[in-house]
């Protein structure tokens, strides 16, 4: 286990350097001058825009850039952005607030997503199971965007029991409405994979032996159902947790969340290579992390699986 | 090593009245809602069964025997329902008590042990855990609850159990498992065990051990046992009532050995004639059952054509005894004279031949270090034409490799497979595709091994279409013949897999063994999966069909019961070496080993005098 562990660890290095690698590339790749942007298209002075590539390192071939780049990382040094802030600043502050609304759309996937599947999963073709699966299939039909405006409008607007747009500091009730935006999509994924699980091993054999063991029908759900149904949609969750904090970009977008996603974006935009790629490289850390205890949890959940 | 604590620790149950039943079944009827209407699955059916008395229940797939036992502890499923009769236990009417009343019963009035120990335990929870939990779920766990579970389940015959307690299901081999299951059914020491199939899924001498426990431990506690089976021999040898059911009724009920001796009912006595562990001989095509008539006919006494060998057919030695008693010392291996019959001049000529066989595994270890494993250890063997060869062995001795090395399909570590003289390892391309023509599989599980999204058509002409044999209009042709060799209605073409019966679906893979005319076909435990009736039939056929194309089979099973119906030649496997080889009547009346004589006394009903 803890062989693994370190294993899985060491495998963070490749992929790491492999992903700045790439992403340092696609942005120097990307058309358009970051420097003659800056200005908004006017002219600007020759020994000005000269001494600005040289500040970015933007007069050096790509390998030099990136080596440069590398070089200042490891005096944990991400360099500045174009407007001459500490990139570590910007993300130090755009960091927290995605963390929190990622936090809170998994824990509501989560929470809701296995109940909901749960109950849908034992009263297989009842009403509630029904309405659950429709209304699931309507999410996940519509657009992330158009469900969040219409939540915004009718929730944040009309009865007014959120703030339509977060303020800059961005606190965690304000950020329920697009926690539950950015969550709802794979709230209806989670909702259908427990269902599907539960269903599936309602009728296993062991479970009719722990029913014909005596035992209460709560504690054989809870017990034998339950716990075996919940390994895919662990897998699932965990695997999201990346896919929430960086596809953030659309709702944050929405919600005037001062996250990451809008940080990204606006980084993208302008060329900014060094506010990509520290982004980005966060980015990765987070996934690999997020998947190391996905396969943690499954070997605890499943003792048949054993890292060695 | 099942020797810890018996006396002190196993209390039968409390003593009630003795003569009054303690479950009893009366005009029970049950019913499945499907989508296409109610469907009536048991009908009529009753059974009594008194207090410490064990009764089976036996029939084959479908007939309602499971169905009926598990509505008496009210696990039906969730679209079946009691729609009729009484299930009376102990003096209270069940059939349709509350949920809260079923749960109360459960555990500590009846027990369960169900069928198959792989998916009966909860995979992701320790073994001690869930024996637990059905104690406590009655009212047993007390502060000693750990103990108390290491002694119910040393009981049940685990060795080291308190140790044993702390691993999960899958640290389990199936023979352990099924005796934790049996500890979990007994662990509240309930007045009647429902049994369901409680071996069927083990290994015949691991099945026996179970069984002898089971016996034991029930007997000491004065359980009653509701045992389910499809194998009449094993029934009658365990319990002392029979009911027989078929096509969800009850056909015939009464003391077990009388049944048996004198059964009424013709299903029953279709029953009686083909189970295969009171089957004491191998089969014989309706050809060479004629050819012997004629000539015992022509020939004075049998004696004679012992003497007189290659008279067309002469195999009286063996066609003339009683069918109940197995030869005592056949004159003749049946396989030489048969051969005889069928390919004349070609007769003992070897097809397959198995030299110094070995295969090696590579298990992988903790921290990267790997070890060997030798699944196939130095096998020899070698099969005549237009013969039956069995491999005989418990899961795990090596004989499915062994198939799976002379069908080409797994490369061996050491030795030779020569076909037909050739050596096949070497084979590549063109002559490795000629070999695939001509030996054929049959595998086990027909369910697995017909591609759903295929119809029938479909999967018998495939390989025809693979080795580009005939046009359309000939294949089709073909596939008409085929059906008609494994007795299937041309019209079944334009169905799919899912449409029909385990047996059809056996039938379907024969026929799609046959369309290339293979000279070898390896069955791999061709009939494990069928019924008892069904199996005869298949075995029929492949006889029939061996017979008629001078077919060989390479037969792979753990049942000698089959061996003795199909085979010429009998090779015994134990832990990937060959532990006896000899012709099948050699085997069954003077088997040399010690591991032959444990698997002949494993078949069911074996010792019955009937």
């Amino acid at each position: 286990m803890v062989m693994f562990t370190l294993r899985r660890f060491l495998q963070l290095v490749p992929v790491f350097f492999g992903a700045t690698l790439l992403v340092y590339f696609l942005v120097f790749a990307t058309p358009g001058d970051p420097i003659a942007a800056l200005s908004g298209g006017k002219p600007m002075a020759p020994a000005v825009e000269a001494a600005l590539r040289a500040q970015y390192n933007l007069d050096q071939p790509f390998w030099i850039q990136y080596g440069l780049y590398l070089k200042n990382l490891v005096t944990l040094n991400l360099g500045q952005t174009f407007s001459g802030q500490d990139v570590s600043a910007v993300i130090g502050r755009a960091y927290p607030v995605t963390a929190r609304l990622a936090i809170m759309a998994l824990a509501i996937e989560a929470v809701f997503g296995v109940l909901f599947g749960v109950i849908a999963g034992l009263r297989k073709g009842k009403l509630f199971d029904a309405t659950v699966l429709v209304a699931s299939l309507v999410v996940i039909a519509v657009p992330t965007f158009v469900l969040g405006f219409v939540l915004q409008l009718v929730i944040g607007v009309q009865l007014g029991w959120a703030r339509p747009t977060v303020s800059g500091a961005a606190p965690w009730d304000e950020l329920i409405l697009p926690a539950l935006v950015l969550g709802l999509v794979s709230l209806a994924y989670v909702i259908r994979l427990t269902r599907a699980s539960i269903s599936e091993n309602m009728n296993a054999d062991y479970v009719r032996t722990a029913t014909a063991k005596g035992l209460s029908r709560p504690r054989v759900v809870v017990v034998h159902i339950l716990r075996n149904s919940l390994i895919p949609v662990v897998t699932f969750l965990g695997a999201d947790l990346g896919s929430l904090m960086g596809g953030a970009i659309v709702t944050e977008g929405i919600f005037n969340v001062p996250g990451v996603g809008n940080l990204l974006y606006k980084a993208i935009q302008k060329g900014e290579s060094a506010t990509v790629v520290a982004v980005v490289g966060i980015l990765v850390i987070v996934f690999v992390v997020a998947n190391l205890v996905v396969d943690l949890l499954y070997a605890w959940l499943d003792p048949r699986i054993r890292y060695v | 090593m099942s020797n810890h604590a018996k006396d002190e620790t196993v209390k039968p149950a409390a003593p009630r009245a003795d003569d009054a039943p303690l479950l009893e079944i009366r005009d029970l009827a049950i019913t499945f809602e499907t989508s296409n209407g109610p469907v009536k699955a048991v009908r009529n059916a009753h059974l009594t069964i008194m207090p410490g008395e064990t009764v089976a229940i036996v029939g084959e797939s479908g007939s309602g025997k499971s169905t009926t036992a598990l509505a008496a502890i009210g696990l039906l499923p969730s679209n079946g329902r009691v729609s009729a009769g009484r299930i009376i236990f102990d003096g209270e009417d069940i059939a349709n008590a509350s949920e809260k009343r079923i749960i109360e019963l459960r555990g500590n009035s009846i027990g369960m042990v169900p069928q198959d120990p792989m998916s009966n335990l909860n995979p992701v929870w320790k073994i001690g855990f869930q024996v637990k939990e059905t104690l406590k779920a009655n009212g047993l766990a007390g502060a000693n609850s750990k103990e108390r579970v290491a002694e119910v389940l040393s009981e049940a015959g685990l060795p080291d159990a308190a140790a044993r307690a702390k691993q999960y299901p899958h640290e389990f081999s199936g023979g352990m498992r099924q005796r934790a299951l049996i500890a979990i059914g007994l662990a509240c020491r309930p007045r009647l065990l429902i049994a369901d199939e409680p071996t069927s899924a083990l290994d015949v001498t691991v099945q026996r051990q179970i069984l002898d426990h089971l016996d034991r431990m029930t007997t000491e506690l004065g359980t009653a046992v509701l045992l389910i089976t499809h194998d009449l021999g094993l029934a009658a040898e365990r319990a002392e009532k029979l009911v027989v059911m078929y096509k969800g009724q009850v056909v015939e009920s009464g003391p077990a050995l009388e049944i048996l001796r004198n059964p009424q009912h013709p299903y029953t006595q279709r029953l009686v004639n083909s189970a295969p562990s009171l089957a004491s001989r191998r089969l014989q095509s309706q050809k060479a059952k004629d050819a012997l008539a004629a000539a015992v006919a022509e020939l004075d006494t049998p004696a004679d054509a012992d003497t007189a060998p290659d008279t067309a057919g002469a195999t009286p030695a063996d066609a003339g005894h009683a069918p109940s008693s197995i030869p005592a010392a056949a004159a003749k291996p049946p396989a030489a004279s048969l051969d005889g019959q069928r390919k004349g001049a070609q007769a003992g000529e070897t097809i397959l031949e198995i030299k110094n066989l070995t295969k090696v595994f590579k298990l992988r270890g903790a921290l990267g270090k790997s070890s060997d494993f030798k699944a196939v250890d130095d096998v020899s063997f070698s099969v005549p034409r237009g013969t039956t060869m069995a491999i005989v062995g418990e899961s795990g001795s090596g004989k499915s490799t062994v198939a799976q090395m002379a069908l080409s399909l797994l490369a061996p570590t050491e030795g030779s497979i020569l076909f037909d003289g050739v050596e096949v390892n070497t084979l590549k391309g063109k002559a490795l595709f000629d070999f695939r023509r001509r030996v054929q599989p049959i595998f086990q599980d027909p369910y697995g091994s017909l591609d759903p999204m295929f119809n029938i058509y479909r999967t018998i002409e495939e390989p025809l279409k693979i080795h580009r044999i005939g046009d359309a209009k000939s294949r089709e042709k073909k596939v008409r013949e085929l059906l008609d060799q494994v007795s299937m209605p041309a019209s079944t073409m334009h169905r799919f897999p899912n449409e029909l019966s385990g047996g059809q679906r056996q039938r379907i893979a024969i026929a799609r063994a046959l369309a290339l005319n293979p000279d070898v076909i390896i069955c791999d435990e061709a009939v494990s999966a069928l019924d008892v009736l069904v199996q005869a039939q298949v075995l029929n056929l492949l006889n029939e069909l061996q017979e008629d194309l001078g077919l060989t089979y390479l037969f792979i099973t753990h049942d000698l019961a089959v061996v003795r119906q199909i085979a010429d030649h009998v090779t015994v496997m134990q832990k990937g070496r060959v532990v006896e080889a000899a012709s099948t009547d050699e085997v069954f009346s003077n088997p040399k080993q010690v591991y032959t004589q444990e698997l002949l006394n494993a078949i069911p009903g074996a010792t019955l005098l009937v």
